[in-house]
């Protein structure tokens, strides 16, 4: 009987630091945010989205807000559609807000992140957002102030 | 030289042998498996414990060191890079996707696996296995189906401990002794790892789980009934775990690399 009640106890609480521990993996060493909640989409167009990648975050004041849903090419206009999706709570972000590519760092990762305009209107679900800044390609960057150095 | 080519094919033959044999048993073991998870449950809890719990403190204080070995590793290796920051993510990568279920499986094999293979092989040798058939009753559903149970619960728990503590292990090194930013240290882990390495681990284990525990069962049940046969039982249960997790490893990382791309 005290050998039963050992082996019980032992097996509980094994399975217990087992479970508990996938937990704490699951939970606490990953990005899945609390974003399981309501969220709306709105779409902004750049000329160049860089090395911008889905689930990058959306920033606004530098909290992050939501994240990129997806990237396509439109054939059409020869430009990228970025489909961006914000979490519900922060439904009150000024229509001619600004969506900008920047990046984390010298070499971190890029995120897109909007600047507040002052327009009364919201952006509101499938809203697209106006005004947009592409990323910033260092190649391009370089050539410019090559070719600067060189008029003068 | 006709001689060396004759045993060469002799051995290849034994070795399919052996494979074949295998993968039949190991059929066989699952299709006994979910009635004895009904019929057989406490010997089944038995096993948990003997191949789970009673590896615990093994594995976690082997977890532990080898997070403290990655957070100093990580340190100093990036600190070359001014990035030391990122050690938490270094360290919980490496222990979630690679180090957690691979060190988990071969401490396993090691502590539990050859009981395992040892037990069963010494029922062998004395007799006890035939005299469960003697008595009608199966020793493969008896003894060796809540045995391999066992194995197969435990592994994916004891590689999460691992992981969980290794974490740890790299936050005491990298955080308490060597003075990075503890928020930094959750807070770039955090941003650096997604579900799908979780998963990829979480897998490992359970794929590791299985071939570890038919392994040791395998060996145990076909042993020779000899003092000899059961200690080589034992070795080859070692040997041939730790070659089938690692070439395992390198499978499933190359196939999860390939449906994640």
């Amino acid at each position: 009987m005290q050998q039963t009640r050992t082996v019980e106890l032992g097996t509980g609480l094994f399975v217990f630091l087992g479970v508990g521990a996938l937990f704490f993996l699951t939970t606490q060493t990953s990005n899945v945010q609390g974003f399981t909640g309501d969220s709306y989409t709105v779409t902004a167009r750049f000329e160049n989205v860089g090395s911008l990648a889905a689930r990058a975050p959306v920033t606004m004041a530098g909290v992050t807000i939501g994240r990129v849903a997806a990237i396509d090419f439109d054939p059409d206009l020869l430009d990228a559609v970025v489909t961006l999706r914000l979490n519900s709570r922060y439904d009150r972000i000024p229509e001619d807000s600004d969506a900008s590519i920047l990046t984390a760092g010298l070499l971190g990762g890029q995120y897109v992140g909007l600047t507040p305009g002052g327009s009364e209107e919201y952006l509101a679900d499938q809203s697209v957002i106006e005004f947009t800044q592409s990323a910033v390609v260092l190649e391009q960057l370089i050539s410019k102030y090559l070719f600067q150095g060189g008029s003068e | 030289m006709t001689q060396w080519f004759f045993e060469l094919v002799y051995t290849l033959r034994g070795f399919l042998q052996t494979f074949g044999a295998m993968n039949l048993f190991f059929l066989r073991i699952v299709s006994y498996s979910p009635r004895a998870i009904i019929r057989r449950f406490p010997l089944v809890i038995r096993q948990v414990y003997n191949s789970g719990t009673l590896s615990l403190v093994l594995i976690m204080v082997c977890g532990f060191f080898v997070g403290m070995v990655l957070g100093l590793q990580g340190y100093d290796n990036l600190s070359k890079f001014n990035s030391e920051d990122s050690v938490g993510t270094v360290a919980a990568l490496s222990l979630l996707q690679e180090l957690g279920p691979v060190l988990a499986a071969l401490l396993w094999s090691g502590r539990a696996g050859t009981a395992l293979a040892s037990e069963i092989g010494l029922m062998r040798a004395t007799d006890q296995l035939s005299a469960m058939e003697m008595m009608a009753v199966d020793p493969l559903r008896r003894v060796v189906v809540p045995r391999f149970l066992g194995g197969v619960v435990s592994m994916p728990l004891l590689a999460a401990i691992f992981s969980g503590i290794g974490i740890f292990g790299a936050y005491v090194s990298g955080v308490i002794i060597l003075g990075v930013d503890g928020g930094v240290f959750f807070s770039q882990m955090q941003a650096n790892v997604e579900p799908v390495h979780i998963w990829q681990g979480i897998i490992k284990s359970c794929v590791f789980g299985v071939a570890a525990s038919l392994m040791a069962v395998f060996e145990g049940y076909n042993s020779i009934p000899t003092a000899e046969g059961v200690g080589r039982a034992t070795t080859r249960t070692v040997v041939l775990t730790a070659i089938a997790v690692l070439a395992l490893d390198y499978m499933i990382t190359a196939a999860v690399l390939a449906l994640t791309d």
